[in-house]
């Protein structure tokens, strides 16, 4: 038996969208996106020919629901310069809006002058990709549906013999309903798209997902993206990243010399590390430590806090000694970020890290704390962040470490999902000892290294955090 | 003596719709609107950038440029009815039951 003919992609160029595509969306072909009002439709549209045109491709953005002014606009917030390119030839706007004045329906008759339109700008441009933006606008102009979705399937069949890899948004009115309104699925029906926006502990998540793809291989289910100001849309693969062969083992040190000893050298360089304790055991002030550890070994170092202003952590840590924070940020060697994720969706948040880790290329990471960002966001947008957190570090090989606050001396429990994406997970506590409180450092789990297992007492003092020898 | 109207009759070329409207439009031009409006037709597979400038959706479209307001008429002009009165007839030329005077 023959295999199935390969089907061709068209890498789009999109963040994310070619890792979950298995190479991008099938060459010479229509794509459906639907979703629902404000969900990036109209964006990933825009994006897939921008994406295009950066490769020297041509093409041809159908629109009608947008004017082409307001679709240029938009474009040129995020930076992307429509008019240039509509200039020098490159791209050309189909016009579909309707337009002012009455139109009055005088007997039978067919869309030939769109198809004859679209074709035109095809063969004006020789476009490589088309954008339809939304296929549903007809439907709203024109009253008799049998006729739109007749000349809709003759658009689509005029695109395919055109050659064109042709992307095509539809709108749906449920998150989780019918494909997309007028069932506009069934005749673009090789790959269907879906953008979500659903709302989730009172705050927007977007997803998306390859419902079919024409000859396989996409990854299944919901993956989350974020919508930057300036590269757009960015999908976060949940599990599309391969791994690379296994790198030698990298260990890095903490800067507290007891604790190191207790991992058999450090942490690992390429993974999260958990720190976990209740309110006060020291959380923040390990994280300082790790920091200055890395700038004393001439590393770049990212610092996310999201409980303490940047300068209340660079005094705090001045207060114990580690001084070279301020000058090596003012170096631009450390870069301290302070945030509210109550008013940034953990969506935009990671791809902001994305862009901070891409751009800095730090060899550490500080997050603290994750619990915070639980705190603000649904279960499934943090569980989703941690993933494509873990996919991140890994591929650029950054220490990291994040802090995570448990409600009381909570031991090794409750912290589920983030320890088991973590390689190692220290715990900090509070133990009473002759009826005083004393603070306790153990590493309760390092991966692929032996470690002390034995929990020991952590001091804090004028020269920040000690590790008392065992006796 | 009022100035004569213009008409733009958007087609594609030798499709049975376009045939009929065409066929439609001439038989009015010829009978009830003789001398009201001058008429130009479009073949819009010659002229795609002329339905894009008129952004020109359906085919056939008649576009009643002037006088103003200006109108779009979607279809084969098969509804008579509909055609005289968007044209904007004058009553004087049709008779009490809306037919017009042979």
């Amino acid at each position: 038996m023959k295999p199935p003919a390969r089907i061709e992609r068209l890498a789009t160029g999109v963040d994310g969208l070619d890792a979950i595509t298995s190479g991008g969306l099938p060459a010479g072909r229509s794509s459906l996106v639907a979703g629902t009002a404000g969900s990036g439709k109209t964006l990933l549209a825009v994006q897939f020919l921008v994406a295009g045109l950066a490769a020297g491709e041509t093409a041809v953005l159908v629109t009608f629901d947008e004017r082409p002014e307001d679709l240029v606009r938009n474009a040129a917030s995020l930076g992307w310069d429509l008019r240039e390119h509509l200039d020098a030839g490159n791209l050309a706007i189909v016009d579909l809006t309707p337009p002012r004045g009455e139109t009055i329906a005088t007997g039978e008759f067919d869309f030939g002058a769109l198809v004859a339109r679209v074709e035109a700008a095809v063969a004006r441009t020789h476009a490589a990709r088309v954008a339809v933006d939304a296929a549903g606008g007809l439907f709203t102009h024109f009253v008799d549906s049998g006729l739109v979705r007749r000349e809709l399937a003759r658009l689509i069949d005029c695109l395919r013999t055109a050659g064109v890899t042709a992307l095509i948004t539809a709108e749906r009115t449920d998150e989780y309903g019918p494909v997309a309104r007028y069932a506009v699925e069934e005749f673009v029906a090789d790959t269907v798209i879906v953008l979500r926006n659903p709302l989730g502990r009172e705050r927007r998540r977007r997803t998306i997902e390859v419902l079919k793809l024409r000859g396989g291989g996409h990854e299944r289910g919901e993956h989350p993206f974020g919508i930057d100001d300036r590269r757009g849309i960015i999908v976060l693969p949940l599990s599309g990243l391969e791994s690379g062969p296994d790198a030698p083992l990298r260990q890095v040190s903490i800067g507290i010399e007891g604790l190191d000893e207790m991992c058999s050298g450090g942490i690992p360089g390429d993974a999260i590390t958990l720190v976990h304790g209740p309110s006060g055991a020291g959380k923040s002030l390990l994280a300082c430590h790790f920091v200055q550890a890395g700038l004393g070994a001439g590393e770049r170092v990212l610092h996310y806090c999201f409980e303490d202003s940047r300068d209340r952590l660079l005094r705090h840590a001045e207060a114990i000694g580690l001084g070279g924070l301020r000058e090596a940020e003012r170096a631009g060697r450390l870069s301290v970020v302070s945030r509210h994720p109550e008013r940034l969706g953990l969506e935009d948040l990671f791809v902001e890290i994305h862009r901070a880790v891409t751009e800095l290329q730090p060899r550490r990471l500080v997050i603290d704390s994750l619990s915070v960002l639980d705190r603000v966001s649904s279960g499934a947008a943090f569980r989703e962040f941690v993933v494509g957190l873990v996919d991140t570090v890994r591929d650029h090989r950054i220490a990291t470490l994040c802090t995570h606050e448990v409600a009381s001396d909570g031991g090794g429990e409750a912290v589920t999902h983030v320890s088991t994406m973590s390689d190692c997970l220290i715990a900090l506590r509070f133990r009473e000892h002759a009826g005083a409180y004393r603070r306790t450092v153990q590493v309760v789990k390092l991966r692929g290294s032996s470690h002390d297992l034995a929990e020991r007492e952590l001091r804090i003092g004028e020269v920040g955090i000690t590790v008392v020898p065992r006796a | 003596m009022t100035p004569r109207g213009r008409l733009r009759l958007y087609v594609t070329d030798s499709t049975v719709l376009s045939e009929r409207a065409i066929a439609n439009l001439s038989a009015l031009r010829d009978g009830v609107l003789a001398g009201q409006y001058d008429l130009e037709v479009i073949d819009v597979l010659e002229h795609p950038e002329a339905a894009e400038a008129g952004r020109i959706v359906a085919t056939p479209t008649l576009v009643r440029l002037t006088p103003e307001p200006v109108r779009r008429l979607v279809g084969d002009l098969s509804d008579r009815t509909v055609v005289l009165a968007s044209l904007g007839l004058s009553q004087a030329r049709t008779g009490p039951s809306g037919d017009p005077e042979p």
